[in-house]
């Protein structure tokens, strides 16, 4: 490296993303954000200071070697950025599209104490971009390890768990109730956030390691978990299978027809293609105003979906203030800059129907921040005497799931309280050789922190069924003396066995 | 099951029970050891069609199938009755889905399906003369040229009471008549099970609740996923939201907000129209069909 950069030397400003223009995205399903080219890229790569404290590595919940990978950028070394990104994160592509960065690496950039911090996100969508262009795949060697593995769902968490244990020499198939795998990301997310296409390329991606996916096939129902390990010949089961269960409010008028869940929406919209009908067959009533509740990204997702779907008017109402919305900051600016109107402080207390049973408006009340609650942020209070109607034909509930209870039902898995599947600090649920991670586990988190679960889940299985944790060797590189990778003969003696 | 849903779910047997209901037997040996009487299946005829549910109407391990009986309502249901053939293959099927029916401890029961709820009321009919109760079915049809799978009824039950709309088989009358009877005959039914439109679901709730008999109906919201992730099929059941995928689809008659569900159910009616205007124009269009498309 030339002469040690500064934060005075560096480029000062953060290198914009080229968007479309939000007047016209705000009418079509193509992407918002239009990724970085090559210049762009270089430039906001020579904003790193390679910190040797490595804050933003910490910062990210699966530690990516931040530093290295921006370091192979500026060097123009993109093949090298990716195999940096890779060696901890399956889905840059995604990840770089999708993560809150302003909680996780970006955060933290020491840049950021001072400027802007360095779009860590952006550059990491602009490897996994090319990568995805340029069809780089790390195929590694891998030495048939004799084990089965069934993973249960096929969200990020599931992915990477699959990913891994294939890697090392594991024959895996994935389950996955809906007839196209890839979880949120394929339901939930809409594609001028993450086209579906880039999910598309992952998962061929894993179906070259081996992976095979089952679809329509609702685990607990067709085939419990027990019955993976003891009939079906798996050795390790790895449950990913997400939050779901939509939460309501139980204020009067939530059965009136317009109301209805953002999960409903997004998946009639995103997997089913309703915005496509008739020429899809699913239907989807979307409404001329609407009214979301809630500000986390499934809210945002709703917004500006409806907005596609030709809303003339699209409302947010949450009960707390813009600084406690749990969406990206990117999403509620792109939100805003299409045209969402935002009410903070504003809390739903009633549906109102017309006689037709349909929605005609929502009627709220203001609030304001009191103490802090639990969570630290503070506490809404409704304001007295300040209610009012919003005029709107549609509601959408955006404000959170529950667990879904299909396994809970089904197997002898010990849920806690709140009816997630409870593990020890290695992911291993009650059941010996099932593991668990993602949203099943934690309630609804990041598609970053579901795919870290999968990958640390993978480590514990891996231990469980004696296979040795190497570094992954790819196939060109090593003669066949020094390929470590894949299961050891040697270890064939481990028994496998767990103390409950 | 077929990798990526681009699954090949084959249809062994169809055979037409009227001209707008027909049973499909589907090739799923998988599906067809794991159903129990109550639960039900989410298709998809083709990679652009709708997910709908539908009872799981029959089970037969040994030959490894799952029967379906479909009535043509509307443009999915009706498309596959054109297209779907023996030999022919559906892109999705999925299932068995639902908590399975609760079947125990009674010793006489009354099994009521009413049109379309005839043969998802089969299995629990079989199950519980399985489980050693009595079993009186009450079967409702239009008239007799609809009529369906008496033989199987009688197989099963140790009585039979048929209603008909116009008195062409059985007694003249709704199915709420043949519950009359058969309960003026049987004061000691302990449990019943009715399944059908929901207004008829109502007014069999309505026989019952006075002579304080359990009763359980199956409901049929529109779905999704059918997976407990979208909420598109809540349902009120006393004060509380359930959802019928996966909180269901049995539940207390006497819990269940009737009026709410069928305002729910209407909640496409526009959309449900258009498709169904749209398809059949196309039917038209393609002259060969124009036929099967004008006897709806
Ligand atoms: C609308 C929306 C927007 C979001 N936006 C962001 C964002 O911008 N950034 C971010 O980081 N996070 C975001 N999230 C959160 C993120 O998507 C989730 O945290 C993440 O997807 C969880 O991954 P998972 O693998 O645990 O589960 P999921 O992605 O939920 O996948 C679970 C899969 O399992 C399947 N499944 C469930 N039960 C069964 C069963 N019994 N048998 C077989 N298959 C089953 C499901 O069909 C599903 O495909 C968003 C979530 C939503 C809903
Ligand atoms: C648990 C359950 C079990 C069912 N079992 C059977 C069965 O065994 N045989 C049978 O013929 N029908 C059954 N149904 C109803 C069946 O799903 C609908 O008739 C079908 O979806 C109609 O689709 P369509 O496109 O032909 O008609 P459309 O024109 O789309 O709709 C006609 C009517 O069907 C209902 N409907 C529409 N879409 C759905 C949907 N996705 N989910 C549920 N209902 C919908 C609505 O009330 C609508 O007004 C069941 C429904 C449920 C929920
Ligand atoms: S995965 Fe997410 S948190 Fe980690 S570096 Fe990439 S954008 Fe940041
Ligand atoms: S903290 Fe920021 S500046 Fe420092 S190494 Fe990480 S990305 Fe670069
Ligand atoms: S069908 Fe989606 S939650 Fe029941």
């Amino acid at each position: 490296m030339a002469k040690k950069k500064t934060i005075r030397t560096i480029p000062q400003a953060r290198t914009p993303m080229p968007e479309q223009d939000p007047a016209a995205r705000a009418r079509n399903f193509k992407e918002v954000a239009c990724g970085y080219t090559l210049e762009n890229a270089h430039n906001e790569a020579e904003r790193c200071l390679q910190c040797p404290d490595e804050p933003c590595v910490r910062g990210c919940p699966v530690g990516i070697d931040i530093p290295a990978f921006i370091q192979k950028i500026a060097e123009k070394n993109y093949h090298g950025a990716y195999d940096v990104i890779t060696d901890t994160n399956l889905l840059p592509a995604v990840c770089g599209r999708v993560c809150p960065q302003e909680n996780q690496c970006e955060g933290v950039c020491t840049v950021g104490d001072t400027l802007e911090p360095v779009a860590i996100g952006r550059l990491e969508r602009f490897v996994g971009d090319m990568a995805i262009r340029e069809g780089w795949v790390n195929r590694p060697y891998v030495e048939p390890s004799g084990f089965r593995v069934g993973i249960v769902g096929s969200g990020p968490a599931g992915m990477a768990c699959a990913a891994d244990m294939a890697k090392a020499g594991c024959e895996v198939v994935v389950y996955e109730a809906f007839h196209e795998p890839g979880g949120v990301l394929k339901y939930g997310i809409p594609d001028f956030r993450l086209p579906n296409e880039v999910i598309d390329v992952e998962i061929d991606k894993l179906r070259e390691l081996g992976v095979r996916f089952e679809c329509n096939t609702l685990v607990g129902r067709l085939f419990t978990i027990e019955q993976m390990i003891t009939d079906m010949g798996y050795h390790a089961v790895f449950i990913g299978t997400g939050a779901g269960y939509p939460s309501f409010m139980g204020i009067p008028g939530e059965s009136l027809n317009g109301v209805l869940s953002a999960n409903e929406l997004l998946t009639r919209c995103n997997l089913m293609r309703a915005r496509d009908f008739p020429n899809f067959d699913t239907p989807l009533m979307p409404g001329r105003r609407v009214a979301v509740i809630g500000a986390g990204n499934t809210a945002m997702d709703a917004l500006r979906v409806s907005l596609r779907l030709g809303a003339e008017k699209v409302m947010c109402v949450y009960r707390r203030s813009k600084t406690e919305a749990p969406a990206r900051a990117e999403e509620i600016h792109h939100a805003g800059e299409e045209g969402v109107e935002f009410h903070w402080l504003t809390s739903p207390v009633e549906v109102l129907g017309d006689a037709g049973k349909r929605v005609r408006g929502l009627r709220c009340q203001k609030m304001e921040l009191g103490e802090p609650d639990a969570s630290g942020r503070r506490r809404p209070v409704p304001v007295p005497g300040s209610e009012f109607e919003l005029e709107c034909d549609s509601v959408v509930y955006a404000i959170g799931t529950n667990a879904n209870p299909i396994l809970g039902q089904t197997a002898k898995l010990k849920l806690n309280k709140r009816g997630y599947i409870e593990t020890d600090e290695n992911l291993a649920t009650s059941i010996a050789g099932v593991y668990a991670g993602g949203d099943i586990v934690t309630g609804a988190a990041t598609v970053i922190e579901a795919m870290g679960a999968g990958r640390k889940a993978a480590r514990s299985m891996k231990a469980w069924l004696g296979l040795k944790d190497t570094d992954v060797v790819f196939a060109e590189a090593a003669p066949y003396e020094k390929r470590r990778f894949g299961f050891a003969p040697d270890e064939h003696g481990y028994a496998r066995l767990r103390v409950a | 099951m077929g990798e990526d849903g681009g699954g090949a779910f084959e249809i062994v047997t169809r055979e037409d029970y009227s001209d707008v209901t027909y049973m499909l037997e589907v090739r799923h040996p998988q599906m067809a050891k794991a159903a129990q009487a109550g639960q039900f299946v989410i298709v998809m005829e083709h990679e652009h069609g709708e997910r709908i549910p539908l009872t799981i109407a029959d089970f037969d391990p040994e030959r490894g199938t799952v029967t379906l009986v479909v009535q043509a309502v509307g443009k999915t249901t009706k498309e596959m009755q054109q297209r779907c053939r023996e030999g022919t293959t559906l892109y999705a099927v999925v299932g068995p889905m639902g908590i399975p029916s609760h079947i125990g401890g009674a010793k006489k029961v009354l099994c009521v399906g009413g049109g379309l709820g005839v043969a998802p009321v089969y299995p629990q009919a079989r199950a519980y003369a399985r489980s050693g109760a009595k079993v009186i079915g009450v079967l409702g049809f239009r008239n007799k040229d609809v009529m369906f799978w008496e033989d199987r009824f009688r197989a099963v039950c140790d009585e039979l009471i048929v209603c008909t709309d116009d008195g062409s088989a059985g007694i003249k009358g709704l199915v709420t008549k043949g519950m009359e009877q058969a309960l003026a005959a049987h004061p000691d039914i302990d449990e019943c099970v009715a399944i059908g439109p929901p207004v008829m679901m109502k007014a069999c709730a309505e026989v019952t609740r006075p002579r304080g008999i359990r009763t359980i109906v199956s409901l049929n919201p529109v779905m999704v996923d059918g997976t407990g992730m979208c909420g598109g099929c809540r349902v009120k059941i006393a004060d509380g939201i359930k959802f019928a995928c996966v909180d269901g689809p049995d539940f207390d008659a006497h819990q269940v907000d009737f009026d709410d569900l069928m305002a729910r159910l209407a909640r496409f009616k526009p959309a449900e129209a258009e498709a169904m205007k749209k398809w059949e124009e196309s039917c038209r269009m393609k002259g060969g069909d124009a036929s099967a498309a004008e006897r709806y």
